[in-house]
């Protein structure tokens, strides 16, 4: 559907990548780790490369949980928008298909927060 | 002249003071006078229909207004002079009234812009008038608040800048998108979302608790406001019931647009009011009742009766009502851990509920409380002893149309996030819940444009690109005053200090405050 209006209505997308100064917007879930009340939305470059991301991004996101330090995110369960994805550490976020205002969502098997309590 | 009766009666009077003003023009079509009365596709037959259940004409509604102002100010000044804040139940509680003065207050102004525009729009003489009271009365009461509340303005912090952060502030795009989004639809839409979603569903759950909540916890100047208030709030719910029944008989083609309003706008309702449940679960020294028990008496049994009223028009209950329902023993705790972590960001202070108030809340959510909140808090509190106190460092995902990061859980998962995602001319968004999303997928034009706080600070609209500029030089948020935890805050040593107790040891907070 579409608004109805008095008159002719246009409208911008707001949040297009171009209004990021170079940079684009990633989510990142990590279920079972509900101390952070939502998901991250985080800052990158579109040619940062995985594992810089997982170094300079991720970590110290997360790095006030204490499942923080342990978790190997490299080799965790990931999906990208909803689908299966699986990291390449040197591959840009470009290459690796991960546009702006992606969700990535990181299932690190056997840290499930704490507590038993999923957080 | 002769004048043959000095007094109007009643009926007499209200019919020249109110019907008389909707006379059939002459030298003008009706259609240039009232543009808007029909893009929306409401079908209005017969105006004279409009009941009016109060009778109120203008010259009495300015005179009991009056007394009441009168009676009202007289009591801000006896509050003020015997400095009726030093009465309260505890110092914490200040921070529900800044909440409330940066969060509804500057909705009862954007009220009385909308109701003012709105009662423009009507051919019907009866509905304007009723909006033309309305809109006075909401600017009244945006006025009378912020006077309610000056007060605590010279004794505690965050309180100085209410209708700018209201602009500003990211969780204040909560409330003003809600607003924005009402009173840029057509006039029967904002009728529904206000007068009859907000007004009549759901208001009770925000004046009950707040008024209450104020008595309970020895605000004085506030409960008086909630008195001066209530006779006008109980002519806007019945102008909410007349609205809906009125557009709901004047034609059979009104049913399936109205239902879809109605099931738009209990959901944006039901999302703002989580910072109520907040509040009332969590901010109040002095607990009135749960968000919970609320939710049961002013929702599922007030409003269950409403909606059963209503099948005879066809109105089915407002879609994804059991999600709501189900919610009601999560979002208050969902939502202060959220504000427990984003306290650097705020006008207020949180904290670790006390012992008593952990007790409370078991037994008030016994199924959901120990089981998934509980532990969280324990973890905090023994975080912050040892000198971490918990801070989010890095910035949340917003939903696109309630702009409330993406906190909520599903209905029959409390671990997992309700988060759910779509694609819109090759644009992602995302959002907290199926209730936003359908919004979103029925108007996409009108969200895509959403400010988004999140979004804005990270295109550098925000003053700066480190969230402490933001926060001070942006948002008018003092930094170290206003903002952290309140334990061991200026609030905090202040109260200690006006209830004659010894402030507590903080070495880590450096107290700047001059008082």
């Amino acid at each position: 559907m579409s608004v109805n209006a008095i008159s002719e209505y246009k409208a911008e997308h707001r949040d297009r990548v171009e209004n990021f100064n170079g940079m684009q917007v990633l989510y990142v879930y990590w279920p079972h780790h509900l101390m952070f009340c939502s998901p991250f939305a985080l800052m990158v470059s579109p040619d940062m490369t995985f594992s810089d991301f997982l170094e300079q991004v991720l970590k110290p996101a997360v790095a006030s949980h204490p499942d923080g330090a342990e978790a190997d995110f490299l080799n965790a369960d990931w999906q990208l928008n909803g689908d299966a994805f699986t990291p390449e550490a040197s591959a840009t976020m470009k290459d690796s298909g991960i546009d702006h205002k992606s969700m990535l969502t990181v299932t690190t098997p056997g840290l499930d927060g704490l507590s038993g309590a999923g957080f | 002249m002769v004048v043959k009766n000095k007094k109007l009666n009643l009926k007499d009077k209200y019919q020249y003071l109110t019907r008389d003003m909707g006379w059939e023009p002459t030298y003008q079509k009706k259609k240039d006078i009232f543009p808007d009365e029909d893009f929306e596709g409401i079908k209005i037959t017969d105006w004279s229909q409009w009941e009016d259940p109060f009778r109120l004409t203008m010259d009495a509604y300015w005179k009991y207004q009056a007394e009441k102002e009168k009676k009202l100010y007289a009591i801000f000044d006896a509050f003020a002079q015997n400095n009726g804040h030093q009465n309260i139940s505890d110092g914490r509680y200040v921070n529900a009234l800044k909440l409330f003065l940066t969060g509804v207050s500057p909705l009862e102004y954007a009220a009385f812009q909308g109701y003012s525009k709105v009662g423009r729009q009507f051919s019907g003489a009866g509905a304007r008038t009723a909006c033309q009271m309305q809109a006075i009365d909401e600017l009244r009461h945006s006025q009378t608040q912020q006077h309610a509340m000056s007060h605590y303005n010279k004794h505690f912090n965050g309180l100085h800048d209410a209708s700018h952060m209201h602009d500003r502030v990211w969780f204040l795009s909560v409330p003003k998108s809600f607003f924005d989004d009402a009173r840029s639809a057509g006039p029967f839409e904002f009728l529904t979302a206000i007068s009859f979603s907000f007004e009549y569903v759901l208001t009770n759950l925000l004046f009950v608790p707040f008024m209450s909540g104020a008595a309970y916890n020895g605000d004085m100047a506030t409960v008086t406001f909630g008195f001066s208030a209530q006779s006008d709030e109980a002519r806007h719910m019945t102008l909410g019931l007349e609205v809906i029944k009125f557009i709901l008989e004047q034609h059979e083609d009104n049913v399936p647009i109205v239902q879809r309003w109605i099931d738009k706008w209990f959901w944006r309702g039901f999302r703002l009011l989580s910072l109520v449940g907040m509040m009332m679960d969590y901010m109040l020294p002095n607990k009135v009742m749960s968000w919970a028990e609320a939710w049961e008496v002013y929702y599922e049994q007030n409003g269950g009766a409403l909606f059963k009223d209503l099948e005879r028009y066809g109105i089915r209950p407002p879609k994804y009502q059991d999600v709501a329902n189900d919610a009601k023993n999560h979002i208050s705790h969902q939502i202060w851990s959220t504000f427990y972590q984003y306290s650097q960001a705020t006008n207020f202070h949180t904290w670790i509920p006390e012992d008593e108030e952990m007790t409370w809340l078991s037994e008030k959510y016994p199924e959901t409380f120990d089981k998934y909140y509980r532990p969280r808090y324990e973890h905090w509190a023994k975080e912050h002893a040892e000198g971490r106190r918990f801070y989010n460092n890095t910035l949340p995902q917003l939903c696109q149309v309630c702009t409330i990061p993406v906190l909520f859980t599903e209905k029959d998962d409390p671990g997992v996030f309700s988060h759910k995602q779509t694609k819109y001319e090759g644009e992602r968004y995302h959002f907290c819940s199926d209730g936003c999303r359908d919004i979103f997928q029925y108007e996409p034009e009108k969200y895509i444009q959403a400010w988004l706080p999140v979004h804005q600070i990270y295109q550098g609209n925000c003053g700066g690109s480190d969230l402490e500029t933001v926060v001070s030089k942006y948002y008018h948020i003092n930094i170290g005053e206003d903002n952290f935890e309140y334990v061991g805050s200026p609030d905090h040593k202040r109260w200690l200090d006006i209830k004659g107790l010894k402030p507590l040891d903080s070495k880590s907070e450096s107290n700047q405050d001059a008082a």
